[in-house]
């Protein structure tokens, strides 16, 4: 058996179809439906497995047709780039109307960040598409397909983001009342008045404290987008206890401004503090809400006389 | 988780005739007991946030 291939115009429709499948196992593998329950059963499923698979397709011919000199065809790329693109305004505008209708609400920095991760899956499903379609091509069949497996299995790694445990030290902290006043450990959360409010905090308020494990960590959890994700992600996996027009019961995060330290307040129904400990490590660390002063000062460092402005 | 200045008092609750003026609808009672009462009707009325000024004065602030 010939392992490279000597005529590549042999392979051209195994190549083909090989990157299409690889290319939609790779956005099959990150539609994820998990907690969240994003995208919506069947239907946001639908739709998703439809723009792998043209983004599959456009990766994977994009291969034979500049094998063919036919280079218009690396155009179609950019019009996909385009079409991708409203793929991200479209979950941008669903979440942020669904948004408006939850009790606890997911944040713009949240939705943002689904939204930036819908766009890059497909790029990498074209990415996989394409790399499939050239090793066949270029070599063959089975090397395809290595090739495809080894891409899907990178591109996995490289959708796999951070968590909040990898920035926060995470610890329960006692929910306490004195008076009208509301704290969590030691943070000062707020001034609850009504004594009635203050038996349901009692019986379902639930607390934790966050500490930055370093610099960086200490100005990313405090970014509000984070703070509400956090919020969000936790209330809704322990089933919040709140009702409409009842912002006494509204989980909240506040800053101690000293150490930098987040206490986490919530009222939920579910008040095993352990699995909410879990819930929280859990939660997606947002991209668009990492900052790294320590690099910036480092670089001021290396490049001595540089105006950093 | 307010950055901006969007609050405002929608009704204030007080045993304390003095002590209390201004533009918000005031509501005087004659005990704690009647302070909570009333805070709570008004807290789910008006869907604000009822916070106890600690000076037997009670605000419902709309957040």
């Amino acid at each position: 058996m010939n392992f490279i291939a000597t005529n590549p115009e042999e392979n051209f429709t195994y190549a083909v179809l090989l990157g299409t499948v690889l290319g939609l196992i790779t956005r099959g593998w990150m539609l994820k439906i998990d907690y969240r329950q994003y995208p919506t059963y069947l239907h946001g499923r639908i739709i998703h497995v439809s723009l792998g698979f043209i983004a599959a397709a456009l990766g994977a011919v994009a291969v034979p047709s500049l094998f063919q000199q036919n280079y218009t065809a690396i155009t179609f790329l950019a019009l996909a780039a385009q079409q991708f693109r409203d793929v991200r305004n479209m979950e941008r505008e669903t979440l942020s109307k669904v948004d408006q209708m939850e009790l606890v609400p997911r944040g713009a920095v949240y939705i943002e960040g689904i939204a930036m991760v819908f766009e890059g899956r497909n790029y990498l499903v074209i990415f996989v598409a394409f790399l499939t379609s050239l090793a066949t091509v270029l070599v063959h069949i089975y090397a395809g397909v290595i090739v495809g497996f080894i891409s899907l299995f990178l591109s996995h790694l490289l959708m796999s983001g951070k968590s909040v445990s990898h920035v926060a030290l995470i610890e329960a902290a006692p929910v306490i009342i004195k008076g009208p006043d509301l704290y969590v450990g030691d943070i000062y959360m707020m001034n609850v008045g009504l004594t009635d409010t203050q038996q349901w905090i009692e019986k379902y308020g639930v607390g934790f404290i966050l500490t930055p494990r370093n610099r960086d960590c200490r100005v990313t959890i405090a970014n509000i987008g984070q703070r509400q994700a956090i919020l969000h992600d936790v209330s809704t996996v322990m089933v919040p206890f709140r009702d409409t027009g009842n912002p006494s019961l509204v989980p909240i995060a506040k800053l101690d401004m000293e150490d930098g330290r987040l206490a986490i307040f919530l009222v939920i129904h579910d008040t095993d503090e352990k699995k909410a400990k879990a819930v929280l490590e859990k939660v997606p660390l947002l991209e668009l809400a990492v900052r790294m002063p320590t690099e910036a000062i480092k670089e001021m460092g290396a490049s001595p006389g540089s105006n950093a402005q | 988780l307010g950055t901006s200045l969007e609050n405002y008092i929608l009704a204030v609750v007080s045993i304390n005739k003095e002590q209390i003026g201004g533009g918000a609808p005031i509501f005087f009672v004659k005990d704690e007991k009647e302070l909570q009462g009333i805070a709570f009707l008004l807290e789910k009325i008006l869907d604000g946030m009822a916070h106890d000024l600690k000076n037997g004065t009670m605000i419902i602030v709309r957040h």
